[in-house]
């Protein structure tokens, strides 16, 4: 059990755009939220599930929405404190901790204020360590684990509370929801036990987070051998340096799809092309597959090691594609079902990253 | 008779002033050290400029100013600013103000509120205006404070609250409390909008003091002309509507520059480079306008959702000491700067910069004693000037965007160093009166005019609602000055809405044109 300091803080928001993988909301606005609930309600503390009651009820919160909403239609809180209310009351039971659903973009950090108003514990783990556009796409899944019920509500006052008979079902149901409460909206799924956390959550996610946000903070100081050691700490490689030089985007079924085309910085040759639904997914050098979902792929401002997100992706921007393994708890039977490629639509094999860095 | 413009630049070193014709050429120019009190500095520059010009054929005067800028980044002359946000029950947890710096927030931010009001993205109230809450908020400011900024959510698509509480708030308290609303101000994103807004209203005192200086000083010189201030995108508003929008004039420097030095080289697609004494830029225009950076934007640690002209800066100018090594030589990144003109050996000092290296390998002449440089050994001479050309090229080439040669605009006081030939270069283009390219930038400024929202194309279908867009982005150039007949789309950026069924996307266009003269 620790508190979070506002200097963790700073470090989870770079890790957590990192672990976006261009996507899941900038975690700017969760940080300031988060600054103002401890100001306001006093510090948070991070546990591991293993020093809660095993049979406490631990609920999941997160912000569901379209990031260019959220951005105008700032959260209110109550949005959050709303969605875990009325699952608790539905469940009949008050929960002992929050935990993040998704260590990556603006999710990561929503929690974390909803604790502070609350005046729970954030446990230390989630089902994702990177961003994903949907809820089923979670180790949750894989474990057999349901998402539902599930709460969704908005800053007004109205809550929803469903059961589903899938979690791809669950899905559908809560952006139906939103399209109804103003698209940036609370949603509060996966409810289990801290002991249940324990056996199937990514455990150990938002030190993960801060930690890494930590090492590229360093090389974003310019300190030495940080590039390295950055890399090290998350067995992560160096793919490509390179320069967009085509970029083509479209919206279909609420997914942004596109394409990104790299050309290597000092060799026109060598080009990286890489595949966009939200989040980077998958990508290609010289034609041939490299990253692969559910591996990550973060681009980094070539000059200043910020992460970028796709919102932001713009011609004659100069990037440092970096691959990061995903969690090894992605590791199990039913991966490629859920968060492969294929599952993305791409007609395209998983690629470990372990086999590329041979 | 040919009309004439002027054009004039306030920068932190120089104030430089030009008058141009109709063609764009260049009739007069002065360049002058920027005086303590700004307004000194127009008058001499007006005065020196256009002594000798038919000052009958002047129709207008342009001014690009740091002003503004400087006030907030050193935290002089600001107003404070109440703030009333438009937006509960949204929008609660995240305060107006949260992560201004300490000295900053302590300078300006006065009361602050956020009350019942705003919109959905689809237009549709969060809640409807608490008009009660607004009067309380404004006799609350009265007294406090001089100035109110007023933000709602979705407030450039949905303006409405905004106008309305600006409406209660002069009815309730009069020439009180003076209003900025963010729809005028910027795009979406509430927090940064709000930023900016305050921002601007803390700069009504310093716009008021800018503008009517440089309205004193046109009289003065007996010029009925209209006036207009540069804007961060390159291009015009009235002198009157900078008294009311001093933010978006903090950026025009750099744009100026660029547009400046394309314009001066009949170019309107060119990498530009900007050598000075310390420090070298590089940016590229695209059909007349800078790239912009996709970064937000501080202005002075505040964050705001401006877009500025995409640079990359590295240590490389006329003033950049170099040193003699075991293997060739370590250039910079330290730099004499501006005392290169003591300091250097051809100027009589002791340090080996840049401008030796340049003067003895022949770029540069006519600065300096070239004897003071004769016996400097060739091998130094040649690392330097290696390293130089190959800055550059990688400069060069980090800026395109495609693999397009481009021509290479080369302007500054320390573009001598910039090689004949730079390799995926078409040319290497130093245009006349390069040294007055801010000033330029300036007295070739169009007007224009902008959108920002959120479209459902599912509805109206995205040529539909693209059109929309340009329609009017059109009519608000027109209404800035802009020649109906001349006016064009400069941008169409569409962000498509992540993570939700529909096609929901983000609209931005901008239109410009040359001001219609009458």
């Amino acid at each position: 059990m620790r508190e979070l300091t506002l200097e963790d803080l700073d470090d989870m928001v770079l890790g957590a755009t990192l672990l976006g993988t261009g996507g899941g909301g900038d975690p700017y606005i969760a940080r300031l939220m988060v600054r103002q609930a401890m100001e306001d309600f006093g510090p948070v503390t991070i546990v591991e599930p293993g020093e809660l009651d095993p049979d406490g009820l631990v609920l999941t919160v997160a912000v569901i929405g379209a990031p260019t909403v959220i951005v105008e239609k700032v959260p209110a809180g109550t949005e959050f404190t709303g969605c875990v209310q009325a699952l608790a009351s539905y469940l009949g039971k008050q929960p002992v901790a929050l935990m993040p659903i998704e260590v990556g973009g603006m999710n990561t950090l929503i929690p974390l204020a909803v604790a502070a108003e609350m005046g729970l514990p954030v446990i230390d783990a989630d089902s994702m360590r990177r961003a994903f556009p949907q809820i089923e796409m979670c180790v949750f899944t894989l474990a057999g684990i349901s998402a539902s019920p599930m709460s969704v509500a908005d800053e007004k006052g109205n809550r929803v509370v469903f059961e589903a008979t899938t979690n791809q079902v669950a899905e559908r149901l809560a952006r139906a929801s939103v399209m109804q409460l103003g698209m940036a909206n609370g949603i509060s799924c996966y409810s289990m036990s801290a002991g249940d956390i324990g056996r199937y959550a990514i455990q150990g996610s938002m030190s993960y987070c801060i930690e890494l946000g930590r090492r590229l903070a360093a090389v974003q100081r310019g300190e030495l051998n940080a590039f390295e050691d950055f890399l090290d700490f998350a067995d992560a490689r160096l793919y490509f340096s390179g320069k967009i030089i085509d970029l083509d985007r479209r919206t279909t079924g609420g997914f942004a799809r596109g394409t990104v085309v790299l050309e290597a910085l000092g060799d026109p040759n060598r080009t990286m092309r890489v595949e966009i639904q939200n989040e980077l997914l998958i990508a290609f050098e010289d034609g041939r597959a490299v990253i692969t979902t559910p591996d990550l792929i973060c681009f980094l401002d070539y000059e200043n090691a910020q992460p970028i997100t796709t919102e932001t992706l713009a011609y004659g921007q100069r990037v440092n594609v970096i691959g990061l393994p995903c969690a090894p708890e992605w590791h199990q039977p039913g991966m490629l079902d859920i968060v492969g490629p294929r599952a993305f639509g791409y007609d395209v094999d998983y690629v470990p990253m372990e086999v590329n860095a041979r | 008779m040919s009309r004439l413009r002027i054009g004039i630049d306030v920068g932190g070193t120089n104030t430089d002033a030009v008058v141009v014709d109709e063609t764009g050429k260049v009739i007069a120019s002065t360049k002058s050290a920027t005086t303590p009190d700004p307004t000194d500095g127009i008058r001499s520059a007006l005065e020196a400029v256009i002594s000798g010009v038919d000052k009958s054929a002047i129709t207008q005067a342009m001014l690009g100013t740091t002003h503004p800028a400087n006030a907030i980044i050193q935290r002089r002359e600001l107003e404070q600013v109440g703030v009333l946000r438009l937006a509960a029950p949204s929008s609660l947890a995240i305060r107006p103000g949260a992560a201004w710096p300490e000295d900053i927030h302590r300078a300006v931010i006065g009361p602050r509120a956020i009350i019942e009001g705003g919109f959905e993205y689809d237009g549709v109230e969060i809640a409807p205006l608490d008009e009660d809450a607004v009067r309380r908020f404004a006799y609350e400011c009265v007294g406090k404070v001089p100035n109110v900024a007023v933000s709602s959510a979705f407030a450039p698509a949905s303006s409405e609250h905004e106008l309305r509480a600006a409406e209660i708030i002069e009815q309730e308290v009069g020439d009180q409390l003076r209003v900025s609303l963010s729809h005028q101000v910027g795009s979406l994103g509430l927090l940064e909008r709000e930023n900016a807004t305050i921002l601007n209203a803390a700069l009504f005192g310093v716009a008021r003091r800018v503008v009517e200086g440089f309205h004193a000083a046109l009289r003065a010189h007996g010029l009925a002309v209209d006036s207009y201030l540069t804007q961060n995108d390159g291009t015009l508003m009235t002198a009157d509507e900078a008294v009311r929008l001093p933010i978006l004039t903090v950026g025009s420097g750099p744009t100026n520059s660029m547009r400046g030095a394309c314009a001066l080289a009949g170019l309107s697609n060119a990498l530009v480079i900007d050598v000075g004494g310390t420090s070298a830029d590089v940016g590229i225009l695209i059909d007349g306008f800078p790239r912009e950076s996709s970064a937000a934007v501080e202005v002075g640690g505040v964050r705001t959702n401006f877009r500025m002209p995409d640079l990359i800066s590295i240590g490389l100018g006329g003033g950049t000491v170099v040193r003699p090594a075991a293997d060739g030589v370590v250039v910079g990144p330290d730099s004499v700067g501006y005392r290169v003109i003591s300091e250097a050996l051809i100027t009589g000092g002791s340090t080996l910069t840049l401008s030796d290296i340049s003067t003895r390998s022949g770029r540069l002449s006519g600065f300096g004693d070239a004897s003071r440089v004769a016996d400097l050994d060739a091998n130094v001479v040649s690392a330097a000037l290696a390293w130089v050309d190959e800055q550059v090229q990688l400069l060069c080439e980090r800026m395109k965007a495609s693999r397009t040669a481009l021509p290479l605009i080369a302007v500054g006081g320390g573009s001598h160093l910039v090689p004949a030939s730079v390799p995926g270069v078409d040319e290497v283009v130093r245009p006349a009166h390069h040294a007055v390219a801010n000033a330029f930038g300036a007295a070739i400024a169009e007007a224009s005019g902008g959108v920002d929202r959120v479209y459902r194309y599912e509805s109206l279908g995205r040529e539909a609602c693209i059109d929309n867009a340009k329609q009017l982005a059109t009519e608000a150039a027109i209404r800035s000055g802009a020649d109906p007949a001349r006016v064009r789309i400069t941008s169409v950026v569409e962000v498509p809405m992540t993570y939700l069924p529909g096609q929901g996307c983000r609209v931005q266009v901008k239109a410009a044109g040359p001001l219609l003269v009458a």
